[in-house]
């Protein structure tokens, strides 16, 4: 599995993240675990692009992954940080399973449109229902890991990073097998991939099902490091956007893409939000048209560029 | 039967403005195959501009009645200025690229358009009460209405009549269906099909806009306007049918109706029910209750 350059990279780089992170200041750190718990489900949304296409909202399994964690803390009380990414990933997955039924039969914009009706149907159940918190949404404590209450956040990060780093070798894995390399082929043309003798509905299916359980894992991630959970920030369509727009910003080259791209972003918005709070989307929504107009091979293509330039 | 009435009139008020923003809407995709999410913005921006205008003149000591006059004004103020730079500058360059892409950048333009709102109009809200106040209430039935709000069904119905009659009876019509059947066929005719993509999409956002402005005098103008109509809107147009303006029609009855039933008599499943619809909509007639099933192009 470790075999090519990417997973050399991702595993090197991932453990000297975590050893950067044991030295650096709480905000990087805070930073850094924001941009990883989202990056997991630009993972999915990844596979997604290859294919040709796009989800609208995502934010469905993301929201569920992170409202799972939020009920199984207050209603069930557990703590424990796998157990509680575990639950998030696989009620998402088992969501996304379900729906894939249905979804594996549609492209383009209805494809997009399904799931935003989807997410948006979870969305208004969930802020008309005061049980689940409605639009205040619930806090959640800190998670504990093998059984003990860690002081600082810095445990939760070695978690994140190093689920993370696995997701991306996994997934790293699963484009190189043979159903992982049907991704582009299905994008140019179905017909001639059923010709091959490739189910094109499995195949979208099982990317579907895997982008899923990301997106409810990156959602579980999410929750536990910001502490809290609420529809807005979480299962809004506008959250869903913000997704898509990741994915755009990293380029669909490499799985390393998803985790640059996150950090951008997270950058981005860190500072954006401090020297112009009310340019906050504007400043997204411009860098979002200027990536889709000059850039269409995402940040990665960037890094690709200069990577040959130097050889 | 009072209950009955108030929920048929909210729906039927509630239609109305969802049908105004989604013809824009629908019309603009059935000719270009475009999903415009910036259509939200075109909304916004006409309720900000009548509101603030509505406010303006009635300082100056000018006779409410002129806040009509506003209303349509700023909707076609903002519709022809949106509209041409965002077709103009941004889309016309697009058109040759994934349809989901436009859908993307359109995401993005709405996002930028959210900001240049705030930073124009700024963060607190506007109230622009005059037209309301002018018009009064009336008593029907035993329930106490605005008549400003019946108003917007009758503007809902002028507007449906508009683009019925503009479609079917006059020659721009049949150049839009001409382009909508078939795009290259028409540019063979002779048609200018870049001219017709820029009106279209102008006469769109105008609508959009109608929407917004019209609406200003029964709401408070705050931020974030666009985010929640935008995702209203794509469900009447998916209900109904993208590109059909009688879709649009019985989706935003559908819709409008739907709403206003579960707000009066089950609220907690208000935004719930609208989504439910699209989605069983979109899973058993993708193509929308009214648009024709369209033959597969190879």
């Amino acid at each position: 599995m470790l075999r090519d350059n990417t997973s050399k990279v991702v595993f090197i780089g991932g453990i000297l993240i975590i050893a950067f992170g044991f030295f650096a200041p709480n905000w990087i750190v805070n930073q850094l675990m924001f941009g990883f718990s989202r990056a997991l489900a630009i993972l999915g949304l990844l596979v997604l692009w290859r294919t040709g296409l796009v989800s609208f909202g995502h934010a469905f399994y993301f929201g569920l992954g992170a409202y799972t964690v939020a009920i199984l803390d207050i209603q069930l009380g557990v703590t424990d940080v796998f157990l509680r990414l575990f639950g998030g990933a696989c009620l998402a997955g088992l969501a996304g399973f379900l729906v894939g039924f249905i979804m594996r039969n549609y492209r383009d914009i209805f494809f997009a449109m399904l799931n935003t009706a989807i997410s948006m149907v979870l969305y208004g159940i969930i802020v008309k229902t005061e049980s689940l918190g409605s639009t205040d949404g619930f806090a959640i404590s800190l998670p504990t890991i093998f059984g003990v209450a860690p002081e600082t956040k810095y445990p939760l990060f070695v978690v994140i990073t190093v689920i993370a780093m696995v997701s991306a070798l996994l997934v790293n894995f699963y484009l190189k097998t043979t159903v992982g390399r049907l991704t582009t082929p299905i994008r140019d043309n179905e017909i001639r991939v059923e010709y091959l003798g490739f189910s094109v509905a499995h195949a979208i299916h099982l990317k579907y099902t895997m982008s899923a359980i990301l997106a409810g894992g990156a959602g579980a991630l999410m929750a536990m490091s910001l502490g809290q959970v609420d529809p807005d920030s979480m299962i809004n369509w506008t959250v869903s956007g913000e997704l898509v727009f990741i994915t755009i910003l990293s380029g669909p080259g490499n799985v390393i893409a998803p985790f640059i791209g996150s950090l951008v972003f997270e950058v981005l918005r860190t500072y954006a939000f401090e020297l112009a709070p009310h340019l906050w989307q504007l400043i997204v929504g411009g860098t979002f048209l200027t990536i889709i107009f000059f850039l269409p091979g995402g940040i990665w293509s960037l890094i690709v560029k200069f990577g040959r330039n130097k050889s | 039967m009072e209950t009955f009435l108030t929920i048929l009139l909210d729906g039927l008020q509630f239609s109305s403005y969802l049908f105004i923003v989604s013809a824009g809407l629908t019309i603009i995709f059935g000719v270009m195959k475009i999903l415009n999410v910036c259509h939200g913005s075109f909304y916004a921006w006409g309720a900000y501009t009548s509101a603030f205008f509505i406010g303006k003149f009635s300082e100056m000591g000018m006779p409410d009645g002129w806040g009509f006059l506003v209303i349509l004004a700023s909707a076609i103020v903002v519709g022809l200025v949106l509209g041409f730079l965002i077709e103009q500058v941004i889309l016309k360059h697009m058109y040759h690229r994934d349809e989901v892409l436009i859908v993307l950048a359109t995401f993005g333009l709405f996002l930028v358009l959210e900001d240049v709102i705030l930073i124009a109009f700024g963060t607190d809200p506007y109230f622009a009460y005059q037209p309301m106040a002018l018009l009064d209430s009336v008593e029907m039935g035993g329930i106490v209405r605005d008549v400003y709000g019946l108003t917007l069904i009758g503007v809902a119905a002028m507007v449906a009549i508009g683009c019925w009659f503009l479609l079917n009876k006059t020659k721009w019509g049949t150049i839009l269906k001409a382009v909508i059947f078939d795009r290259e066929m028409g540019i063979a005719m002779g048609i200018n099909v870049p001219l017709v993509y820029t009106l279209t999409f102008i006469g769109g956002a105008i609508l959009g806009g109608l929407g917004g402005a019209y609406i200003a005098p029964t709401i408070s103008v705050a931020p974030g306007l666009g985010t929640e109509v935008i995702v209203l809107s794509f469900a009447v147009v998916v209900v109904g049918g993208m590109g059909s303006i009688m879709g649009a029609a019985i989706g935003s009855l559908i819709i409008g109706l739907l709403r206003a039933l579960a707000v009066h008599e089950l609220p907690q499943v208000e935004l719930f029910v609208v989504f439910a619809v699209m989605a069983v909509v979109l899973v058993f007639r993708p193509e929308g209750l009214f648009a024709p099933a369209k033959p597969r192009k190879i």
